[in-house]
This record gives C-alpha cells, sequence and structure tokens, in this order.
C-alpha cells in the first residue's frame, strides 16, 4: 500500500483540501444522529502519540477516530516511558509491534512529524497533529472549514493572520493552505515576531494592524506567550495588546461579514479582548466543532480505502534518501523533497 | 607488506610530471635502499601527509563514539599523517596530565601522530583561563588551544588568551559563535530554517565574533585562528584582515564547501552541524576564499557521534559530522574537479600550512630528499560511493552516504611506515 | 465475500463503473421506457403501501437520488401526496471499502421527519450483488428505527451475492457476470437510457 501521511499543508493540492472540506461536509451531518458513529475504520488502531501536551486537539482526534469505529490508544508524554527518556524511535517501534495502523503525533520539536514518518521505524500513516513551531495541517483544514461556513469560497478572501507567527505552526499551516484556496493572506507582528524571509512566503505582510483590517473578510488571531516578553519579544503586555490585540473598536473596524478567529487556548485581554471573544463574529467555539468532522475527514481519507486519496507520494523511510542526490555536484543543486514548501 | 624502505615509481609529486621517490629509515632520499620495496605509482597524485588542524577523536570519555585508536585508523584511510585532537573530552583537556595521555594514546595506536590541542579555559567553561603553559611545557608539547564547541565569548578573556600565548609560540583557535545569538539554534537563519520551523544560528553570530578578535589578534599582536568558517561575510571579513597584516589564519570543513541548508529539509540529523550547513552563495564564497588563500587550511572537523545521537528527532540530535576519510574526496570534488585549485594547491591547503599554523614540525614538508617520509599517494581517477558501514570510524554520521566521490587514498605513509598499502588500512 | 463487484450500481459521482472499460453499450431501455417503468413504480408504491402515507423515499447518490426525487415528483402528480424525499449515501458502509482508493463520500439528507417508525423506500438505479443495499440498510439503523423497509430499483440484473430482493422493479434484466449494465439519466447524463455492454477482457 502507498505509504502516504498528512505532515504538512504544503502537501495538500487545492484539490486535496476541498476533498477534505466536502467530506468534511458530509461528515458533521453526523453530529445530528442519534448514534454519532460510523463502522468504517472498525478493526484499524489510531494511536495518539502527544508528545506535547495538549488536551483538547487529543480530544478532538480521539472523538474522530471513535466516530469512525476505530480503536483509539492514548499515549502521552507524561508519566510514560518518554519522560522516562525513552527515545522517539523506541517509542515508534513499540506502537509498530502494537501495529498501528495510523500515528497521530504531536511533537514539541519540529520536524518531530516528518522525522516519525521517515525515519523508517513505522510502517503506518502519520498524521501531524503539531510539531513544534513547524505546522498543524489539521488545525489549517478546520480554519479553512469554519471559513468556507461562514463566507462560502475561500478564493479571492482576505485573512488576516495576527500575533506570534515567528513561533506559530498554525501560521504557518494557514499561510500555505488559504494561499492553495486562492486566498489573500497578510502576516501582521512586531518586526520581531516576524519570520525571518517571510518576503518569500506566499503571503502579503505588515507590521501595523489598523490599516489592514477594514479590507479583509476574517482575521485569525495567534497565541502570544507572556514569556515572549522575556525573551525581549515586545516590551509589555501592555504594548502588546494596544498594538496588535482585537478589541471592541477594532472589531468595529472590521467590514460587517467579517469574522474573527482564534485557535486557541486564548490569552483574554491579551490578543483578543472577552468582549470579541464571546461575540457572534467569533468563530471560536466552531472552530472547536468543526475540528472532530474535519479529522474525521482526515482520517477517512488516509485511511479508509486501499490507499490515501490525499497526500503527495512519500519514499518509504529508512534510507537518507538525502545524499544521493542533495549538491552531489554543486551547491544547492537538486535536494530531497521533504517539507518544500 | 610495510617494510621501511620503499622505491615509489611514477608518481606525480604535487600533481606535476611523475618521479621517483625513494624512503629510506622513515627519510626521503636521494636514491634507493637496496631491499627497498617497489611501490607502482603510475596515475597516482603524491602529495606529503595530510594534517588535520581540528578532530574530534572523543576519548577520553565518549568512546562509545570514537577512540584515538579507531580515529587514526581513519585518519591513516583518509591521507592523514598527523591530526590536532581537540579539547572537549571528558574530562576536558585543560592539563597536562590529559593532553599527554591522549598524546601517549596517539604514539601506542601508531596509525598517524595525534598532536592534542589544549582547552582556552577551564572545562571549557569560559571563565578561567586553563593551564596554558603547562600543557605548552608537557611531552605533548601544545601549541594550539581551543574551546571548540563552545566560544571564547568574553573579550576579555579572549584578550588575556591571545597575550598569554605568545610567551611559547602558540596560537588560539576560535569557534566563532556569539552565544546570545545562537541560544536554541538548530540550522542556518535564513530561508530554509524559517520555512522548516527550526531556530536560526545567523551568519552575523559567526561574523560578530570574527570581527571582534582580528581586531584583538592585531591589538595584542599574537596570531588568531578560525575555526570552521562558514560564512560569505567570514571570508570578507578574514580578507580584510589578512590585508591589513593581521596575524590571522582561518579553516574551512570540507562539508561546508559542498552542502548547503536545503539539505535540512528533511530533518535528517546526519546534517545538523554546529557551525550548520550554509547557503550556496557562502559555499560559493569560502571555496573562492579557499582558492585565493584567504582560508589556509581544510580542516575536518571530524566530529562523531553514536548512532542513538542521529536517529532520533532533529532538535533532540547531536550536531556534528564525521570527515577524516571523505575530505580528500571532497577537496578533489569541490576544488580540483573544478578547475578552483590545483594538486599544489591541495597540498599547501591540507598539510603545509596547517602543519605550520600548528607549528608541527617534520609534517608539511617539501617531498625532497632528507625530509621525514610522511605522505599520501591518491589515485585520482578512481571514485567510490560513500558507504557508512565501510568507514574505519566508530561512528557513522557522514553527510555524504550514498554520494560518489571521486579520488581515492592509494597508500599513506608515516615515518615511512605504510599505514595505509592498497587502499587498505595496514594493521600494526 | 470480498469479491469485487465492480457494476454493483449505486455508487456516488457518475460515470461508467470501474472494472475495465467495456465495449460497445446496446440501450434496453429507452428514454420513454425509463418513464414508463417510473411511473409504473410509483402506482405499484401507492397500491401496495395502500395510500403510503407513512413513506419515505431515500436515494441512493448519485443516480438513486435523482430517480427518489422523480418518484417523488411522480407520486406527488397522481395522488397530490407529497412524500419526504431523501438521500442516503452508503461509501462508510460499504463493505469493500479497503480494496479500493478512499472515495469521496455523497450527500446524505434525511428528511425532517426522520425515519423512526416509518416505512422507508430504499431507491436504486441498479440491483446487482445485493451490497450496496446491505450497506443501506446498517445506514439507515444507525439513524433510526424504519416500521419496514422497502426496495425500489429501475433494474435488477441479477446475480445476488447475499439474500437481498427488491420490492418494486423496472425492469428484470437478466446479465452475465461479464456484461455490464449502466443507467444513463437526464439529470446527470442529459438523457435517459439503460445501456448494456460487455466488459473488455472480462473474466
Amino acid at each position: 500500500m502507498t505509504r502516504r501521511h498528512l505532515l504538512s499543508t504544503a502537501d495538500l493540492s487545492a484539490d486535496d483540501a476541498t476533498l477534505i472540506l466536502d467530506t468534511a461536509a458530509e461528515l458533521a451531518r453526523l453530529a445530528d444522529r442519534p448514534i454519532k458513529k460510523l463502522p468504517t475504520l472498525r478493526g484499524r488502531t489510531v494511536v495518539n502519540l502527544f508528545l506535547e501536551d495538549s488536551t483538547r486537539t487529543r480530544i478532538s482526534f480521539e472523538t474522530a477516530a471513535k466516530r469512525l469505529s476505530a480503536d483509539v490508544i492514548n499515549f502521552s508524554a507524561k508519566g510514560s516511558s518518554v519522560s522516562k527518556g525513552e527515545s522517539l524511535k523506541d517509542t515508534a517501534l513499540t506502537l509498530e509491534a502494537m501495529g498501528a495502523d495510523a500515528v497521530v503525533v504531536r511533537h514539541w520539536a519540529s520536524g518531530g512529524a516528518h522525522r516519525l514518518a521517515h525515519a523508517g521505524w513505522i510502517r503506518g500513516t502519520v498524521v501531524n497533529a503539531g510539531d513544534g513551531t513547524h505546522e498543524h495541517p489539521t488545525q489549517a483544514l478546520l480554519d479553512a472549514y469554519t471559513l468556507r461556513s461562514r463566507l462560502g469560497s475561500l478564493d479571492g478572501r482576505r485573512v488576516a493572520v495576527v500575533g506570534d507567527v515567528l513561533h506559530s505552526r498554525v501560521a504557518r499551516s494557514n499561510v500555505h493552505l488559504l494561499a492553495t484556496l486562492g486566498a489573500e493572506v497578510t502576516l501582521v507582528a512586531p518586526p520581531t515576531l516576524m519570520p525571518f524571509a517571510v518576503e518569500t512566503w506566499p503571503c502579503a505582510y505588515s507590521y501595523e494592524l489598523d490599516p489592514v483590517l477594514p479590507k479583509v473578510d476574517a482575521v485569525m488571531m495567534l497565541r502570544v506567550q507572556r514569556e515572549r516578553m522575556n525573551q525581549a519579544y515586545f516590551p509589555t503586555e501592555r504594548e502588546y495588546a494596544r498594538r496588535y490585540g482585537v478589541h471592541a473598536e477594532r472589531m468595529a473596524a472590521l467590514p460587517e461579514h467579517a469574522v474573527v478567529m482564534h485557535p486557541g487556548p486564548m490569552n483574554r485581554g491579551l490578543e483578543i479582548s472577552a468582549e470579541v471573544a464571546d461575540s457572534a463574529r467569533s468563530t471560536v467555539t466552531e472552530q472547536v466543532a468543526n475540528g472532530v468532522s474535519v479529522r474525521m475527514a482526515v482520517l477517512y481519507l488516509l485511511l479508509g480505502g486501499s490507499e490515501p486519496a490525499i497526500g503527495t507520494e512519500n519514499e518509504a523511510g529508512g534510507t537518507q534518501p538525502g545524499a544521493t542526490q542533495a549538491g552531489a555536484t554543486q551547491p544547492g543543486g537538486t535536494q530531497e523533497g521533504g517539507a518544500a514548501r | 607488506m610495510s617494510g621501511r624502505n620503499w622505491t615509489i615509481r611514477g608518481a606525480r609529486v604535487l600533481g606535476g610530471e611523475p618521479r621517483e621517490l625513494y624512503v629510506r629509515d622513515g627519510l626521503l632520499a636521494a636514491a634507493p635502499a637496496a631491499d627497498a620495496t617497489v611501490l607502482d605509482a603510475d596515475g597516482l597524485i603524491a602529495l606529503p601527509g595530510l594534517v588535520d588542524l581540528h578532530t574530534h577523536l572523543r576519548e577520553p570519555g565518549r568512546e562509545d563514539a570514537e577512540t584515538v585508536l579507531t580515529g587514526t585508523r581513519a585518519a591513516a584511510a583518509g591521507g592523514y599523517t598527523a591530526v590536532h585532537a581537540m579539547a572537549n573530552t571528558d574530562p576536558v583537556a585543560d592539563t597536562a596530565g590529559v593532553v599527554e595521555q591522549v598524546w601517549r594514546l596517539g604514539r601506542e595506536a601508531g596509525y598517524c601522530d595525534v598532536q592534542p590541542v589544549g582547552a582556552v579555559t577551564v572545562g571549557i567553561a569560559g571563565e578561567h583561563l586553563a593551564e596554558l603553559g603547562a600543557m605548552a611545557d608537557s611531552a605533548a608539547r601544545v601549541r594550539v588551544f581551543s574551546d571548540d564547541g563552545h566560544c571564547v565569548s568574553d573579550a576579555a578573556l579572549m584578550r588575556r588568551a591571545l597575550e598569554y600565548v605568545k610567551a611559547f609560540g602558540g596560537v588560539v583557535a576560535q569557534h566563532a559563535q556569539e552565544p546570545r545569538l545562537t541560544e536554541g539554534a538548530q540550522m542556518n537563519e535564513g530561508e530554509v530554517s524559517s520555512a522548516l520551523g527550526l531556530r536560526g544560528w545567523p551568519a552575523v553570530a559567526e561574523e560578530a565574533i570574527i570581527a571582534r578578535d582580528v581586531l584583538l589578534a592585531a591589538h595584542t599582536g599574537s596570531r588568531l585562528h578560525v575555526c570552521h568558517l562558514s560564512t560569505a561575510g567570514s571570508v570578507d571579513l578574514v580578507r580584510w584582515a589578512k590585508s591589513k597584516g593581521y596575524p590571522v589564519t582561518a579553516e574551512v570543513t570540507p562539508h561546508h564547501l559542498l552542502l548547503t541548508d536545503e539539505l535540512a529539509r528533511g530533518y535528517d540529523p546526519v546534517y545538523k552541524v554546529n557551525p550548520p550547513l550554509r547557503t550556496a552563495a557562502d559555499v560559493e564564497a569560502v571555496r573562492a576564499g579557499l582558492a585565493d588563500g584567504t582560508i589556509d587550511v581544510v580542516a575536518t572537523d571530524h566530529a562523531p557521534h553514536p548512532l542513538e545521537a542521529k536517529d532520533c528527532e532533529w532538535a533532540v540530535a547531536a550536531m556534528g559530522m564525521l570527515g577524516l576519510e571523505t575530505a580528500l574526496s571532497v577537496v578533489q570534488h569541490t576544488m580540483v574537479d573544478t578547475g578552483l585549485l590545483d594538486w599544489a594547491g591541495v597540498a599547501d591547503r591540507m598539510s603545509v600550512r596547517a602543519a605550520a599554523i600548528g607549528s608541527l614540525g617534520g609534517h608539511g614538508r617539501p617531498l625532497e630528499p632528507g625530509e621525514p617520509a610522511n605522505l599520501t599517494l591518491l589515485d585520482p581517477a578512481a571514485s567510490r560511493t560513500i558507504e557508512p558501514h565501510a568507514l574505519h570510524s566508530r561512528s557513522r554520521n557522514t553527510p555524504f552516504a550514498g554520494l560518489k566521490l571521486p579520488g581515492v587514498v592509494h597508500a599513506t605513509f608515516l615515518r615511512g611506515a605504510a599505514t595505509v598499502l592498497d587502499g587498505k588500512v595496514v594493521d600494526r | 465475500m470480498t469479491d469485487v463487484s465492480t457494476t454493483s450500481g449505486a455508487r456516488p459521482g457518475g460515470g461508467p463503473g470501474p472494472g475495465g472499460p467495456t465495449g460497445p453499450m446496446r440501450a434496453v431501455l429507452d428514454a420513454a421506457a425509463v418513464q414508463r417503468a417510473l411511473t409504473r413504480i410509483a402506482h405499484e408504491i401507492l397500491e401496495r403501501t395502500q395510500g403510503a402515507d407513512d413513506a419515505v423515499l431515500l436515494g441512493i447518490p448519485t443516480r438513486g437520488a435523482h430517480l427518489a426525487a422523480r418518484l417523488g415528483a411522480q407520486i406527488a402528480a397522481v395522488e397530490g401526496l407529497e412524500l419526504p424525499v431523501g438521500t442516503l449515501d452508503v461509501t462508510m458502509y460499504r463493505d469493500d471499502l479497503r480494496l479500493r482508493p478512499a472515495r469521496a463520500l455523497g450527500r446524505t439528507e434525511i428528511p425532517a421527519g426522520g425515519v423512526d417508525g416509518r416505512l422507508v423506500v430504499l431507491v436504486d438505479d441498479v440491483l446487482f450483488s445485493g451490497r450496496t443495499i446491505r450497506a443501506a440498510l446498517d445506514a439507515l439503523g444507525d439513524i433510526g428505527r424504519p416500521r419496514a423497509v422497502q426496495l425500489a430499483v429501475l433494474v435488477d440484473r441479477g446475480h445476488r451475492e447475499l439474500p437481498i430482493r427488491a420490492d418494486y422493479v423496472g425492469k428484470n434484466l437478466p446479465t452475465a457476470q461479464r456484461e455490464t449494465v449502466q443507467v444513463r439519466l437526464a439529470e446527470t447524463d442529459g438523457q435517459d437510457a439503460v445501456l448494456l455492454g460487455v466488459k473488455e477482457g472480462a473474466r
């Protein structure tokens, strides 16, 4: 069976992404039924390997897998063999021995999911549930789903992504996906929180929020960690909230139809005011509900058939494919595909 | 067979016309010995035995990754007759006792001369000067001092170290990395790191230290050697310093001559190294710098790591790449075959100058009668695919795995004794 | 058990069945014949359910859904009775999912009154192995508990692999395994027809 994973939204074509969203739309109707279960993944084992804490995302994936009748095994870092120093490799080999068909992995290190998928330790499908500051593809998918259900087609829509973009895997995944679906993204952040080489990303960027707001159909707020203040990314919370927080006045500056999104958990009063978070424009709770449908769609499309219906071809792991073509004759020559944008 | 007397026929010395070389009693001679073994060197290039200014032999302390024995066998296989063993062992080589131990291990192994490097600061902690004088006076006769692995970032301390080593003709080899700009850094800061979500190691963190240190070298009148220089900006700084006549030398690793940060896209930690792989523009600049002599030597920064330190996530993996057994091939591939350097230049950059910087007598000498018979015979027409399991090192972390590279070492002689013959290490 | 019944008929998405290219096809029912068959089925439903007052029509996407809509319209025209009409996608309940790549889902729309205690009439275009209907019964079971389930199909081509039968049949069409039956409808294909052909390279 062709082994394909969902590691990055950069790997999804517009057709793939649309298929996921359409499938999620059908699966969302399940929530209205008395029996919220489909037999599709019966007998499959899905492991939630959460090496970084997250109750919310893990429960969302767990619900999604169970609604498809899969067996779910939860493996979290705390109190596990991992906290006793077991390597990712040994953890993976254990899961493989247990017959995991898919591993949903959240890792604190960027590239953690990629490594799990390509190192040759497991044969199953890998779904990236967030790796370090790199990507969080299902979050971007549920964000796109939410936007689509509120605004209709995403083609030509303008979305602002505001906050700590530098450290945000949600931002990266959203930039790729929204661009693929035809939306125009503008990143807004102080210069210290803007990624290096952002000019090469498929989006616009601005250091100022107010000029951007009247022109967008959606504002996606990113969580800002208070500790960043101590690393000199911004001077005080007060200044951050003033310059980049969305409060009632800023919300009023948005076009009437525009929505405010947040992947959660929110810092009420820092990047988003309580008033905005609880307003009708806020899609926060819908995002959570949509997460289950989107994750069901992803699991179904990756595992439900003889081969996955989405994603790009990935070489089987184990060997070091990079060396064979990488920079062999000239520097910067053809390179291994990996997480290319 | 490793007899002591040899007649080497048809070798192209430094790439010149083929001639005969005679080895007698450990020296090059004007005429052959009666009982000399004949070695047909038709088509082979003869170079002075290579000298590495920057190797990690890991012993004492990390013998699971490499030992002096396995490391010097790897060195010999790569054409080396002398290596400088860096001080970041466990315990650190910051006393006469440890450097003498490493020196002795090298002599006992017998595959290659091991010249220990002494740490600049106690424990490589960057706070107090180590007993540099004691190490210089020891049997190991240390002349190169380095905290490699860490930067001597305190400006006052770096100044004192530069001044202090003047007393015994020492040189301070700096690992240029401003710690505050590289906290938690994983790879070169650039387009790739931004896309991959890996914390960046900006070029300025290397260049800022080099800028400061070349000025300190000028101010103190003491020699500075820049370890593993990796960026275009660093090349410019060294070029400027040399143009002013400042006592500065610099080295570049083979991997920085060939590989770029694009390789990190697969998150394979075999490409994780410090300083990190840079951009194509940087690779071009260091090649040019090596060609015009701004960069004095190729130094491997051979950094063995056990399997588990690389068979894991990028963020958790150790930094470092093997280099001894592939250095000459990579230099041929990137510099000779591209026309940037001829074989005389290779001899200069991989042997002569390194010996001079390290004050290492007996190595890097002209291949003339009367000189010690430390030489390397290379077949430039042969090529091989790098196979990690075929390497002599105890570790397997080579970034060139699977690559086909030109140039195969045919023989290496250490004071007339063959450590490598017919492409194979000669067991002692 | 896991025989690849390639032309079991009701699959989401129009187009020819899998299992290889077909040779030339001939029409065994033309547009008029299709319409007559549907009219007859509508009358039969009304007759046998004595007025169909608690019936719900559920069509299996894609073509079954259109047929169900037509039947509903037909019944409304004849009796003035607006039956609830909906669709039931069975993709997630198929027993051959693991034999082919994961496929897109069709729309499931259960009418507002639900199915509990009602007479559900499943509507599909072709009845072949019966596996699609088995999947539909499983899907229905997770949605509610009808008082009874009946089946209306435009074509019954035989070769049942499960004990499933249709209550209302537009046309009985005995076929060979290596033959293929395709239904064309105006809504999806521009015109109504039932075509019969032979699979090329059929076993």
